[in-house]
This record gives C-alpha cells, sequence and structure tokens, in this order.
C-alpha cells in the first residue's frame, strides 16, 4: 500500500516536470550581440588594426602611383594608374652610392647572411640548450647564468672588442665573422628558450633512451630533435627576422659590397643626390620587409602544425 | 649483514646493493643502504613517496650515481657501467615512449642503437610483441595507444632486450583502477613466463602484495622490513610497517602491559586484554609502554565468539563495502575498526561484544616502536 502510493506520487512528479519546462528561462543563455563589452572590445581592436594598417595602406599605394601623381599630395587616396616601375627601379636599378643595381644585390647579401647565420646560431643553441637541461655538468647552472647576464649587456659595448677580436682572427668583414657574431648573440635568448623546452619534455624519455643505449648526440638527433619541431620554428622566426632586420652588425662587420639589404635600403633612402623618389623608397622598404612577413607567414601555419604533430604526451 | 661478498656469488644473488649511500649535497637519500635479490625474484620496493624507492631503482638502472657504495648485477661491479651496458630494462610510470616513433620503432630503437642485425631485431620485435599480444598495434604512433596498450608497449621495449633485470618504476600509477588490476594479472603472468628477476617500485601496498616474492618497506631511504608478503602483513617488524600496509589499516591501541593474576595483560585506558597465544620474541614484562595492534579482520564480533575473553563495544558508525562490512566502534575510548561478512549489518549504537584473536596481533614498543 504504501509502496504503491510513493510510487505514483513520482509519476506524478515527473510528469509534472515534464509540463512545467516549458515556462521560464531554459538552456544556454542568450547573448546580446551589441553588449557594452562587445562594443568596447572590438572597437579598441578596430582601432589598433587601423592605427598599424594605415602606414602600411600609404606605403602601398604610394610605391604603385607615378612622381607626379605623388606630386599631388593626396596620400591616401589610391592611385589612378597603377604602375609596377618603382618596384622593379627599387630592385634592379636604385643607386645607392657606387653602384646602381639595385636592392637585388643587398637581397643576395642578406639571404648568403641569414641562412648560414641561421642555421649556425640555431644548431649551437639548440645544443646547449640540451645538454643545459639533461645533461647537467659541474658548472652547468652557472654558465647559464653568465648566458642570461650576456642577454643584457647593450650591443654597443661589444662591438668595438668584437670588431678587434674578428680581426685577430682574420675573419673581420667575412660573411664568416658577421655569422659568428650573429650565433654568439643569438646564444642567450635560443639557448634558454631550448633549454626550457627540453627541461618541459619528460625526462623519463631521456632516460629510457639511455637504458636503450642512445649517446648525447643520438638522443639529441633521434628522441629530441623530432620532438622539437615547434620550438625549431619558434627560434627559425625569431633568427630570421631578427637576422633579415639586423642594421648595426650589418654595418659594422661588412664591407660595401657584402651590404645586407637593410643597409642598402638606409643608402637608397638616404642617398641625396637628385629628386627624393617616394615611390622607388616605399617600394623598397616593403621589398625589404617582405621577407619577415613571408617567414611570418608561412611558418606561422607551420608552426600550428608542428604543435598539432607533437602531441607529446607520450 | 653482507660482510663476505664472496658469498653471495655462490648464493645465486641477481641483484646486490651494498652499502649504497647517495646524497644531494647535504641531502642524504638513500644512507648505506644493503639489498640482495635472488635469481628470478619478484622484489617490490614499497614506500610513501619521497622514501627513496625510485631512486634506488634509478641507482640500479645506472641513472643516477651512487656516492658511495656498490652495485652489482649477476655478479658483475657495475657501479660505473652505463645503463646500457647493466642488461636492465626499464619500465616507466609515465611509459616514455617515443612520440614520433611507431611502436615497431619503440621496440627497437634500443636494438638498433646497439647494432644489432635486421633479421635479428625483426625476431625479438616479432617475440615480444606476441607476449604482449601487441602485434596490431605494431605500425600505430604512441598517441593513437590507449594507457594500458602503451605500457604493454613500454614493458615490450625492455621485454626486446633480451635482459636479466626489468625494473619497473611505478608503472601502473597512471593506469584507472580496472586496467590497473587487469596489467598488475600480466604482469605476474609474465613474471611466471619469463622467470626473469623484476623489481619493481609502487607505493600501492595492493600491487606490492599481490605480486610480490618479497616486499622491501622503505621510509626515509631505510628499509624497514624486507619479506614476504605474508610476514609483512601478519607479523610487521615496527609500527610503521604495520601501519603502512593493510586497509582498512591496522587498529592501534596505546596501552601498558600490567601483571594480572599471575599472567601479563595489555591494558589501556582500565580495559584488560588477555595476551594468550601472542608469540612475543622477547619476555613481556610488566609496566612496559607499548601499542597494541590489530587488524580489522582478527577481531571476532557476537557469533564468532568461541568462549575466549569478550569486551563490550558500541556500533559507532557503518560503512558497508559489498563483500564484506567495515563497522567502527567505540571500546575502552578507541575507535576500532572491525571486518565482518557483508551479510551482518548492525545498527547504530548497538552493544555488541568483541573478541581479539591475539595470534594474529602485534605488539609494538611505544618508544621504539619495534615488535616485540
Amino acid at each position: 500500500m504504501a509502496d504503491v502510493s510513493t510510487l505514483n506520487t513520482t509519476v506524478v512528479a515527473t510528469d509534472a516536470a515534464r509540463t512545467r519546462l516549458s515556462a521560464g528561462p531554459r538552456g544556454k543563455k542568450p547573448k546580446k550581440a551589441l553588449s557594452r563589452r562587445n562594443i568596447m572590445l572590438y572597437g579598441i581592436l578596430g582601432l589598433a588594426a587601423l592605427y598599424y594598417l594605415l602606414p602600411l595602406y600609404v606605403m602601398v599605394v604610394t610605391s604603385l602611383k607615378g612622381m607626379p601623381e605623388i606630386r599631388l599630395g593626396n596620400i591616401f587616396s589610391p592611385p589612378v594608374e597603377i604602375t609596377f616601375e618603382p618596384w622593379v627601379k627599387a630592385w634592379a636599378q636604385a643607386c645607392t652610392g657606387l653602384n646602381c643595381d639595385g636592392l637585388s644585390r643587398g637581397f643576395w647579401n642578406s639571404v648568403q647572411i641569414m641562412v648560414p647565420s641561421v642555421i649556425v646560431s640555431i644548431f649551437v643553441a639548440s645544443v646547449s640548450g640540451y645538454s643545459l637541461a639533461n645533461w647537467r655538468f659541474k658548472g652547468s647552472e652557472l654558465f647559464f647564468s653568465i648566458l642570461i647576464i650576456g642577454a643584457f649587456i647593450p650591443y654597443q659595448v661589444m662591438i668595438y672588442p668584437i670588431v678587434i677580436i674578428l680581426r685577430e682572427m682574420g675573419v673581420y668583414g667575412t660573411l664568416t665573422g658577421l655569422i659568428i657574431v650573429h650565433t654568439i648573440f643569438g646564444m642567450p635568448i635560443l639557448t634558454l628558450l631550448f633549454r626550457n623546452y627540453f627541461a618541459s619534455l619528460p625526462e623519463e624519455l631521456f632516460k629510457a633512451a639511455r637504458i636503450d643505449g642512445a649517446g648525447f648526440w643520438q638522443i639529441y638527433g633521434r628522441i629530441m630533435l623530432p620532438m622539437s619541431l615547434p620550438i625549431f620554428v619558434v627560434a627559425m622566426i625569431l633568427q630570421v627576422t631578427g637576422i633579415w632586420n639586423d642594421f648595426l652588425f650589418g654595418v659594422v662587420f661588412t664591407r660595401p659590397d657584402t651590404y645586407p639589404m637593410t643597409v642598402q635600403l638606409n643608402n637608397i633612402v638616404n642617398s641625396v643626390q637628385g629628386v627624393k623618389e617616394y615611390n622607388v623608397n616605399m617600394a623598397a622598404t616593403l621589398l625589404t620587409g617582405a621577407v619577415p612577413l613571408i617567414v611570418y607567414f608561412v611558418s606561422g601555419r607551420l608552426f600550428v602544425r608542428g604543435i598539432a604533430a607533437g602531441a607529446v604526451k607520450g | 649483514m653482507n660482510v663476505v661478498p664472496m658469498q653471495f656469488s655462490k648464493a645465486n644473488h641477481s641483484v646486490s646493493v651494498r652499502d649504497l649511500t647517495l646524497s644531494f649535497g647535504s641531502l642524504t637519500v638513500l644512507g648505506n643502504l644493503n639489498l640482495d635479490i635472488h635469481d628470478g625474484e619478484f622484489l617490490v620496493l614499497l614506500g610513501s613517496s619521497g622514501c627513496g624507492k625510485s631512486t634506488l631503482l634509478n641507482c640500479i638502472a645506472g641513472l643516477l650515481e651512487p656516492t658511495e657504495g656498490q652495485i652489482f648485477i649477476k655478479d658483475k661491479n657495475v657501479t660505473w657501467e652505463e645503463p646500457k651496458d647493466r642488461g636492465i630494462g626499464m619500465v616507466f610510470q609515465s611509459y616514455a615512449l617515443y612520440p614520433q616513433m611507431t611502436v615497431e620503432g619503440n621496440l627497437s630503437f634500443g636494438l638498433k642503437v646497439a647494432g644489432m642485425a635486421k633479421e635479428e631485431i625483426a625476431k625479438r620485435v616479432a617475440r615480444a610483441a606476441e607476449i604482449l599480444q601487441i602485434e596490431p598495434l605494431l605500425q600505430r604512433k604512441p598517441a593513437a595507444l590507449s594507457g594500458g596498450q602503451r605500457q604493454r608497449v613500454a614493458i615490450g621495449r625492455a621485454l626486446v632486450r633480451d635482459v636479466d633485470v626489468f625494473l619497473f618504476d611505478e608503472p601502473l600509477s597512471n593506469l584507472d583502477a580496472k586496467l590497473r588490476s587487469e596489467l598488475r594479472v600480466e604482469i605476474k603472468r609474465l613474471h611466471q613466463q619469463l622467470k626473469n628477476t623484476m623489481i619493481y617500485v609502487t607505493h600501492d601496498q595492493i600491487e606490492a602484495l599481490t605480486l610480490a616474492d618479497r616486499i622491501a618497506i622503505m621510509k626515509s631511504g631505510v628499509i624497514q622490513q624486507l619479506a614476504d608478503p605474508v610476514t609483512i602483513y601478519n607479523r610487521p617488524n615496527n609500527l610503521f610497517v604495520a601501519g603502512f600496509i593493510g586497509s582498512p589499516s591496522m587498529n592501534f591501541l596505546r596501552g601498558e602491559l600490567v601483571e594480572e593474576g599471575g599472567r601479563t595483560v595489555f591494558t589501556t585506558n582500565g580495559v584488560s586484554f588477555g595476551l594468550d597465544g601472542y608469540e612475543a620474541s622477547e619476555p613481556l614484562t610488566a609496566g612496559r609502554k607499548v601499542v597494541l595492534g590489530l587488524r580489522p579482520e582478527h577481531i571476532k564480533v557476537d557469533g564468532d565468539l568461541s568462549g575466549e575473553e569478550a569486551h563490550e563495544a558500541v556500533v559507532d558508525i557503518e560503512e558497508p563495502m559489498g563483500a564484506d562490512n567495515l563497522i567502527w566502534l567505540k571500546l575502552a575510548g578507541h575507535t576500532i575498526s572491525v571486518r565482518v561478512g557483508g551479510a551482518r549489518r548492525y545498527a547504530i549504537g548497538a552493544q555488541v561484544r568483541l573478541g581479539f584473536d591475539m595470534t594474529m596481533a602485534s605488539l609494538f614498543d611505544a618508544g621504539t616502536e619495534e615488535r616485540i
């Protein structure tokens, strides 16, 4: 008797619940699209984007105009007559001091500087980071501290001594000298980057590899390297943009015929003979900046893929 | 314990640790530790985290350098040997599979590094895969495996090395309860099949009790007791071991020994318990402060009593666990737990009579905490 009555009440209760569900809020809470928060958020984002994109817009537009159109002074107006003449001139004919073969020479110089510098500096830093993280040796912590402190010393302080050192080594003014400089100055930040990354990999992987009999280089090459694609991409982005954009070392440690693109760009823009060809200058600047931009776009995708591929949780 | 080293080679020890000390600066993790493991023995190092059990295992593996002492594997002094030359295989808690390699690549990596012939590698991988039943997984990456499968591959990586000694560093701790009990059985079966020496580190006492030939219970770098599971469970050396092993844990009653009617009895809060049947290793002298330890299943309730000394107790709380029922009782100011059959239920506040099985009890000195 008692059992039956409780059964009945539960049935009634569920029925009531079913009908009661239609009234009042249910499910997801609706959100206003034009809330104060959204207006603030997108407003600020929009302004910031505008602030950065406007100069780029002006540069692109100006580089596509002829000089007569530029002289009209409407820097924001789109080109009436699109011309690629300034781009061609900037690449192949613009004069810097003695020679008049445009930025192309500087581009190839920069490539010759950048490729080996990036490879050597990343290799040296990754091996240092790996040994600091996994093969603790006596004084490794001290070594690391000194390296990090090195990152805080202004470059300018070290330029003159390095010039002398490179001269004594007989590599001053050569590509080798500049590669050495880029490798050394890339060390602190890159070693920190790699050390922290390798330290974050499970230590047991390293132990397992040692039990399997792998040595220093085998563990580096066959275990650590394949797991570290994302950090190598990050290091590559840092170094490619850093070395490509470098002006100071380029101007100090190279000779005029091996000047990198940035130095040459400066020489083109600052050359004082004849009229100021704004369109050529803009085109030259865009050409110089194109490489880091392309690197960002290409490796940005690689970066994401790298993270996905390295789903490390072994 | 080990004075004459030559004796060990005759006694067929697979792994011997002698006077091993390991310190990091002023912190001593292992102090003068001695341990002999027989050929084909399954030894479990058991202890809570930070007791040095994993450190000891890493020392045996050669992944940590001892500060002092020696390690012998198969009667060969391997103290200065590289891990790969010690004849060991190791299985880690986090599996430590190389994520970029397939299962096959993981199994064969060590053999490839050692420069073994391709046919031999293939043969060994096939054998290990067969033993562990991971043949269908050989071409998969670790990310595409479940936890249990990963740990099987990790065991396989030790298996292909064809070693004398297997080292397990909490291999089941990352698995869920069901898988853990399944793999536990598999490891035990593997040991029976291979008959290798296995050293197994765990903090899980069930794993220790079910797997081990002998258990070494460790606390702050010192082995507290080294014995077979039955001895460890029933005759713990000291209070720490007694409290560590057993779930629900042993009941401890603090009291003292007094002379009563011509015999020594244990008394706490004015209630006396006869110690008939207890095998003391030293004479029980009156006046000594002691701790009486009794496991929940060694206390008889009401109907189980057969004429022995009985004590009144009040039921405080009842915890039904299915197969059995754990009841918490108030007795002489102490709360004690008693395990009874799952069908027997007790009302809160009910009066029951308890009888203590003193043959299964443990008596510890309150000061030294050593077994009497």
